[in-house]
């Protein structure tokens, strides 16, 4: 294998995927990426650090919201964005396309994406920082470990940030 | 493209060793891709899946993605991976001769 994780004719064998933000369209991509990369056989992993931490936390993960207050993605304006009901009625709006889709649930997804056989994480400054523990989060994350740590666990493949 | 021999026919599949043209595929060839494709025996599961994702491209015209062939199998996504590490879609629509299934899911 060549140094960066890929073989002699450039195929990635092994990505690990930061998840780093608390929303709906901040974590979905991430669990898209380590689904995806674990049905074409490429090994990964999952770190969830800062508001990522949702998506695995057992009281949240059910209650992830899409960013609808300085979201210019989302083509809304601000103050209508920011009144009272619009993240939770846009939130299941999408939820409801995704399901139409067959995309599943960020719960279901990451308990997929764990029988997939990746590997779940949670960032060690992340959880002390809000003062969680291991207790705190699903039963399929496998470890709470440092930055040093991830690197290691990371290390002959490719690091994705998100 | 490129030709190769299975059971004795010549077929032609693609860079990535899929067929370029599902008609040619017959079963008694399923037991050399897959050991082509690091499975070196095909056991009862491992038929069901691949008769299952022909049976799927026969009704559908396209083979399902990873959540679909669970779903729709019945054969759980430990168990699909379990049986195919290398990422079970993907392995078992080249091994049931069918094209790679296009999904991101």
């Amino acid at each position: 294998m060549a140094d960066n994780g890929t073989t002699a004719n450039g195929k990635i064998e092994k990505v690990s995927i930061i998840v780093s933000k608390g929303s709906l369209e901040g974590i979905y991509p991430a669990l898209i990426m380590a689904n995806g990369a674990r049905a074409e056989g490429i090994e990964a992993n999952l770190f969830f650090t800062f508001f990522g931490l949702d998506a695995i936390h057992k009281a949240r993960h059910d209650h992830i919201k899409l960013a609808t207050v300085g979201n210019p993605g989302l083509h809304l304006a601000t103050w209508a964005g920011g009144l009272p009901g619009v993240s939770s009625v846009m939130t299941h709006y999408m939820a409801h396309k995704m399901g139409e889709l067959d995309i599943p649930s960020i719960p279901e997804f990451i308990e997929m994406i764990a029988d997939t056989g990746a590997g779940l994480y949670g960032c060690k400054a992340s959880v002390d920082l809000f003062g969680l523990t291991k207790n705190d989060f699903i039963d399929q994350v496998k470890d709470i470990i440092t930055v040093g740590e991830f690197y290691d666990l990371a290390a002959g493949g490719q690091i994705i940030f998100t | 493209m490129a030709t190769k021999v299975y059971a004795g026919t010549e077929v032609t599949v693609n860079d990535e060793g899929f067929f370029a043209d599902p008609e040619q595929w017959r079963e008694e060839m399923a037991p050399q891709i897959a050991a082509e494709a690091g499975i070196p025996v095909l056991t009862e599961p491992h038929w069901q899946v691949v008769k299952f994702m022909r049976h799927e491209y026969a009704e559908k015209g396209t083979g399902p993605s990873v959540r679909a062939l669970s779903k729709t199998s019945g054969v759980s996504i430990k168990e699909l991976y379990e049986l195919f590490p290398k990422g079970p879609a993907k392995l078992a629509a080249r091994i049931a001769g069918i094209p790679k299934p296009r999904g991101c899911i």
